[in-house]
C-alpha cells in the first residue's frame, strides 16, 4: 500500500466538530462525552474495537441516533441533525456496512431513491452516474440489477450515491471488510481523490496498516470513549493497537503451522445450482481436509459461502452423494444430525438464528447440537448434565454472562461467539467447520478462540475456516485457498503463499482445473470457464 | 353452449371478480410496503354496511359509496396506529381488525338486513357496448367496474414506472436502508394501510350497492380472504392479480351455471369451486419460487423502528 497523499494541511478549516457527545443506550453508555474534530480535504481514521462505539457516533452525524448531550458544528454554525434526510442535505454521505441497497431495484433506481426529486429524469441520472463513475475510477452499470452485482460492486454503488450528490463529508463504515486486497488499493486510491478535491472523509476501521496507509489523523475510540488520538503516519501498528484494547489484553499470537495426517473431509467434483435468485452456484469444487490440519477458505462474501457450508453441513442435501466424503463413506445424502453424528461440528455463519436460538437460554443452545452426548437419556432431556455441560462451556470459554439460564440473545456477540464455538470444541469433534468465527468479536476474545482452534487442531481434528479475514486467515491456516463465485482456487500451504495471491484468488483470478493439484499458479483463466462443471456421477 | 349464455357468464365474471380485483390491489399496495394487513374482510364488512346504510338514509349512492371508503380508510387508520404506530404485532392486529369490524357491522347494520335499495346502475356506452361477446363484458358494466379497470391501469403504471411506487417498494424490501436513506419509512406506509383501507372499503360498498344491492350480516363471504391468498400468489405483480380475480369470477359463475342445469354434484362441493380454482391456479403459477422473490416485499409484516 502507498504513503499517505501529503496534500493535507494540519491548519485547514475545520468541517465538523462534534464535542462531548453522550448517548446512553439501556444498560449500556455507547457514547461517553465524545470529542472529534473533522478538516476539510482530511481523512480521518475512528478506530476502535467492535462495541467500542464507532456505530454509535457516526449513526449520531447521520442523523439515525439522536445524542443524549453534545455539540455539533457543521461548517462553522451549530446545528442538531434531525435525520439522514437533514444529513444528506448537508452534504454528509454515509457507506454502510451492510450496504443499505434495494435488491430487486436497479443501480440507477437505487441511487433515485436518495436523490429526491431531482431525479425525475432516470436516463439523464444514468448518464451522470456513468460520468461520476468512470472519474473515480469506479466502473458501474447503472442498468444492472442491485443482486446480480458483487460485493465490491455494491460497495461502489453506495459510494457513487454519495458522489453524485454535493458531498462535503463521506463517512465509510468498514468499508474494506468486503473487499480483496486489490480492490482495497483501488478504493484508496479513489478516496485520496476526493480528499484532494476537499472532501472530509470520515474512514472508520479496525484495521491499522490500512489506516496507517491512508488516514492523515485518527482518533481511537474503546468502550465509549476517547482513549487516543495520533497521526497514523507517525504511529506503528502495536502502539495503535495497544490504544484499542488498553493494557491487559493479548493483542496477537503466533501459531506453529502443522502438516495434517490422514485425510477425513473429502469433496470431490461438488456442484451445486442454486434455486436462490440471489444465491451462487457451486462449481466443481475439490477440496481435501486433513486430520490435525487447518484450512482456511478466503473470499468475499456472496462468492458461494453460504452454498458450500450448506452443503457440508447438511442443511442441503445434494443429489451425488458421492461428493462428500467422511472416512466412513459418503455423506452428501445425510442429514445435519447424521453427519454430526459421525464426527461433524459445525459453527455457522450466522449467530443468531442459525448458531442459537436468540429466545432460549444458554442452557437449551448448548443441548441444541450437544444432544448426541449424552444429555438426552431414554428419549428425555437429562437437565443436570445439560445444566453442567453449558456451565462447562462459560467456564472453559470465559463467556460473560450472569448464568446459564440467559437467553443467547442477550449476550453480545462476541460472547456468545465464544459459547456457541465452545458448544461446538466441547463435543470433541473430529470435523469442524467454522464460519468466520471471529467475525465481531473484539482481540482479546478472538485470540481465546485462536488458541482454542489450535488446540482442537494439535489434538487431531480436521478444521475447516471460512473467513473474510484474510490476516486472520494467514494466523491460524496451515493451509490456504478461496472461493470466488462459487469456484474453488488452488490450495496452497500457507507459509509458501502472499496476501497478493491470495488477493487474486479471491478476484477469481486462477485456473480451476488444477484445483486439486499444487500446480505451479496460473493466473489467467477466469474461474467463470469452468461454469458449467460435469458431475462425476 | 349458445353465444347468449357466453356472453352473460362474461358479463358475470368481470362483475362477480371486481370487488375481489378492488379489494387485492389494495392489499397489494399495502403489503408492498412492508405491511401485513390480515383486516380485510373486517375492512370490507364495514364500507358495506357503512355504504348501505348511507345510501338508505339519503338515496344518494355517491354519498354511499363515499361512506365506505372513509369506513374503510377509518378501520386501516385503526390498525394502522395499533400495528405501526405502538409497533405491535401485524397478524395478530389484522386478524383483531376482521373479528372487530365483522361484529362491529352486524351490529350496526342489524336493523338495515332486508331493506331494499335501488342499486347501482349499469351504463352502456354506446357502440362499444354492442360488439358481440366482449361488448356486453367491458362496456356495459356499472361505474364502479370502469373504476377498476382504471384503478388497475394506475397501480401497474405505478409500481412500473413512478417514483413513488419505487419508493413504495423500497420500504417495503428494508426499510432500514429506506430510513438510512431518508425515505419517509413510516409516512409511506400509512399511507399504504391507508390506500389499502379505502379500497377494502369500495370493495364493500360494491357488494352492498351494487353486486346484490341489500345488506345482510356478513355478506363478503370470505373474499376479504381470497384476496390475501390472491396476493401472495399472484407473487405481488398487478395483472397476476387481475387474471385472478377474474378467474375466482368465472369459477363463481359457472358454479351457479352448473347448478342451473341441474349437474347432479351437491351445491356444497360447486359452491368450493371458486375458491379452490383460483387458489389452484395461482399457486401452479407460483411454484418458481426464484422468480416470485423479484417482487415479494422482504420486509413484509417486520416492524420497523427507527434509530434503532
Amino acid at each position: 500500500m502507498n504513503t499517505p497523499t501529503a496534500s493535507f494541511q494540519p491548519d485547514r478549516p475545520k468541517r465538523l466538530i462534534m464535542q462531548g457527545i453522550t448517548k446512553q443506550y439501556p444498560g449500556c453508555l455507547a457514547n461517553d462525552s465524545i470529542d472529534i474534530d473533522i478538516g476539510v480535504g482530511e481523512i480521518h481514521a475512528l478506530l476502535g474495537e467492535n462495541g467500542a462505539g464507532k456505530s454509535t457516533l457516526m449513526k449520531v452525524i447521520y442523523g439515525v441516533v439522536k445524542p443524549d448531550a453534545g455539540e455539533i458544528t457543521w461548517e462553522g454554525d451549530k446545528i442538531r441533525i434531525k435525520d439522514p434526510a437533514h444529513a444528506r442535505k448537508l452534504g454528509i454521505g454515509m457507506v454502510f456496512q451492510h450496504f443499505s441497497l434495494f435488491e430487486t431495484l436497479t443501480v440507477t433506481e437505487n441511487i433515485a431513491l436518495a436523490l429526491g426529486d431531482e431525479a425525475k429524469d432516470m436516463k439523464a441520472l444514468a448518464e451522470k452516474i456513468r460520468t461520476v463513475s468512470a472519474r473515480y475510477g469506479m466502473a458501474l452499470n447503472p442498468e444492472r440489477y442491485v443482486h446480480s452485482l458483487s460485493v465490491g460492486e455494491r460497495q461502489r454503488v453506495e459510494i457513487v450515491r454519495c458522489l453524485v450528490q454535493d458531498i462535503r463529508l463521506l463517512i465509510l463504515d468498514e468499508p474494506t471488510s468486503v473487499l480483496t486486497p486489490q480492490e482495497v488499493d483501488t478504493l484508496f486510491v479513489t478516496l485520496r481523490r476526493l480528499a484532494e478535491e476537499g472532501c472530509s472523509i470520515l474512514f472508520i476501521s479496525h484495521k491499522l496498516n490500512e489506516v496507517k496507509a491512508l488516514c492523515h489523523r485518527a482518533t481511537v475510540l474503546r468502550g465509549g470513549s476517547v482513549s487516543g488520538a495520533c497521526l497514523p503516519a507517525e504511529e506503528d501498528a502495536s502502539s495503535m493497537a495497544r490504544m484499542m484494547v488498553g493494557d491487559e489484553t493479548p493483542i496477537s499470537m503466533d501459531y506453529d503451522k502443522v502438516q495434517g495426517q490422514d485425510i477425513f473431509l473429502q469433496i470431490r467434483g461438488l456442484s451445486r445450482i442454486s434455486e436462490d435468485p440471489f444465491g451462487v452456484d457451486l462449481k466443481n469444487v475439490n477440496l481435501d481436509v486433513h486430520a490435525g490440519e487447518i484450512v482456511g477458505i478466503a473470499g468475499v462474501a456472496g462468492n458461494g459461502q453460504e452454498e458450500l457450508l450448506a452443503a457440508l453441513s447438511g442443511e442441503d442435501i445434494i443429489k451425488n452423494h458421492d461428493a462428500i466424503h467422511f472416512p466412513c463413506g459418503p455423506v452428501g445424502n445425510l442429514s445435519p444430525e447424521k453427519r454430526r453424528g459421525k464426527g461433524l461440528a459445525f459453527v455457522p455463519e450466522e449467530r443468531l438464528g442459525r448458531g442459537a436460538v436468540p429466545d432460549m437460554s444458554l442452557k437449551d443452545n448448548a443441548l441444541l447440537t450437544g444432544f448426541l452426548t449424552g444429555l438426552i437419556k431414554n428419549g428425555m432431556i437429562d437437565h443436570e448434565s445439560t445444566e453442567s455441560f453449558a456451565k462447562k462451556i462459560i467456564k472453559k470459554f470465559k463467556v460473560k454472562t450472569p448464568n446459564s439460564g440467559t437467553h443467547a440473545k442477550s449476550l453480545s456477540g462476541g460472547n456468545l461467539q465464544k459459547f456457541i464455538i465452545g458448544r461446538e470444541i466441547m463435543q470433541n469433534p473430529r470435523l469442524l467447520i467454522a464460519a468466520h468465527p471471529t467475525w465481531g468479536v473484539d482481540i482479546g476474545a478472538a485470540t481465546a478462540i485462536h488458541q482454542a482452534l489450535i488446540e482442537l487442531r494439535d489434538n487431531g481434528a480436521a478444521i475447516l475456516i471460512v473467513s473474510e479475514d484474510i490476516d486472520e486467515l494467514f494466523q491460524i491456516s496451515d493451509r490456504l485457498c478461496a472461493l470466488c463465485d462459487g469456484a474453488l482456487s488452488p490450495i496452497k500451504p500457507a507459509p509458501d503463499t502472499t496476501v497478493e495471491e491470495v488477493g487474486r484468488w479471491m478476484a477469481g483470478i486462477f485456473d480451476t482445473d488444477v484445483c486439486d493439484a499444487l500446480a505451479p499458479e496460473t493466473q489467467t483463466v477466469s474461474a467463470n470457464a469452468t461454469a458449467g462443471a460435469v458431475h462425476t456421477h | 353452449m349458445d353465444i347468449d349464455l357466453i356472453t352473460n357468464i362474461l358479463y358475470a365474471m368481470i362483475r362477480t371478480g371486481t370487488p375481489l380485483l378492488i379489494v387485492a390491489l389494495g392489499e397489494m399496495v399495502c403489503e408492498k410496503s412492508g405491511v401485513l394487513n390480515l383486516g380485510q374482510e373486517g375492512m370490507m364488512l364495514m364500507g358495506a354496511v357503512a355504504g348501505f346504510i348511507a345510501t338508505w338514509l339519503t338515496g344518494n349512492l355517491f354519498f354511499g359509496f363515499l361512506m365506505a371508503i372513509v369506513a374503510g380508510v377509518v378501520m386501516s387508520q385503526l390498525f394502522a396506529m395499533i400495528a405501526l404506530g405502538l409497533n405491535a404485532n401485524q397478524v395478530a392486529t389484522g386478524l383483531a381488525l376482521t373479528i372487530f369490524g365483522g361484529g362491529l357491522s352486524a351490529f350496526i347494520g342489524s336493523s338495515f338486513v332486508g331493506k331494499p335499495i335501488e342499486g347501482l346502475e349499469v351504463i352502456a356506452i354506446p357502440f362499444l357496448s354492442d360488439i358481440p361477446v366482449i361488448g356486453k363484458m367491458l362496456f356495459a358494466q356499472d361505474l364502479v367496474v370502469y373504476l377498476s379497470f382504471v384503478l388497475f391501469g394506475v397501480i401497474f403504471w405505478f409500481f412500473r414506472s413512478s417514483r413513488t411506487g419505487l419508493i413504495v417498494k423500497a420500504v417495503g424490501e428494508n426499510p432500514h436502508a429506506a430510513n438510512a436513506i431518508g425515505l419517509p419509512v413510516m409516512r409511506t406506509r400509512y399511507l399504504a394501510v391507508g390506500f389499502g383501507g379505502a379500497m377494502a372499503g369500495l370493495a364493500g360498498g360494491y357488494l352492498s350497492l351494487a353486486y346484490t344491492p341489500l345488506w345482510a350480516e356478513n355478506m363478503t363471504a370470505g373474499r376479504g380472504w381470497i384476496a390475501l391468498a390472491l396476493v401472495v400468489f399472484a407473487s405481488w405483480r398487478t395483472e397476476r392479480i387481475l387474471l385472478g380475480a377474474y378467474l375466482f369470477g368465472l369459477a363463481s359463475i359457472l358454479h351457479l351455471v352448473a347448478q342451473g342445469l341441474g349437474f347432479a354434484v351437491s351445491p356444497n362441493l360447486l359452491a368450493m369451486l371458486p375458491y379452490i380454482a383460483t387458489v389452484l391456479v395461482l399457486v401452479m403459477m407460483s411454484r418458481n419460487q426464484g422468480r416470485s422473490k423479484m417482487y415479494a416485499p422482504i420486509s413484509l409484516g417486520k416492524p420497523f423502528h427507527a434509530g434503532a
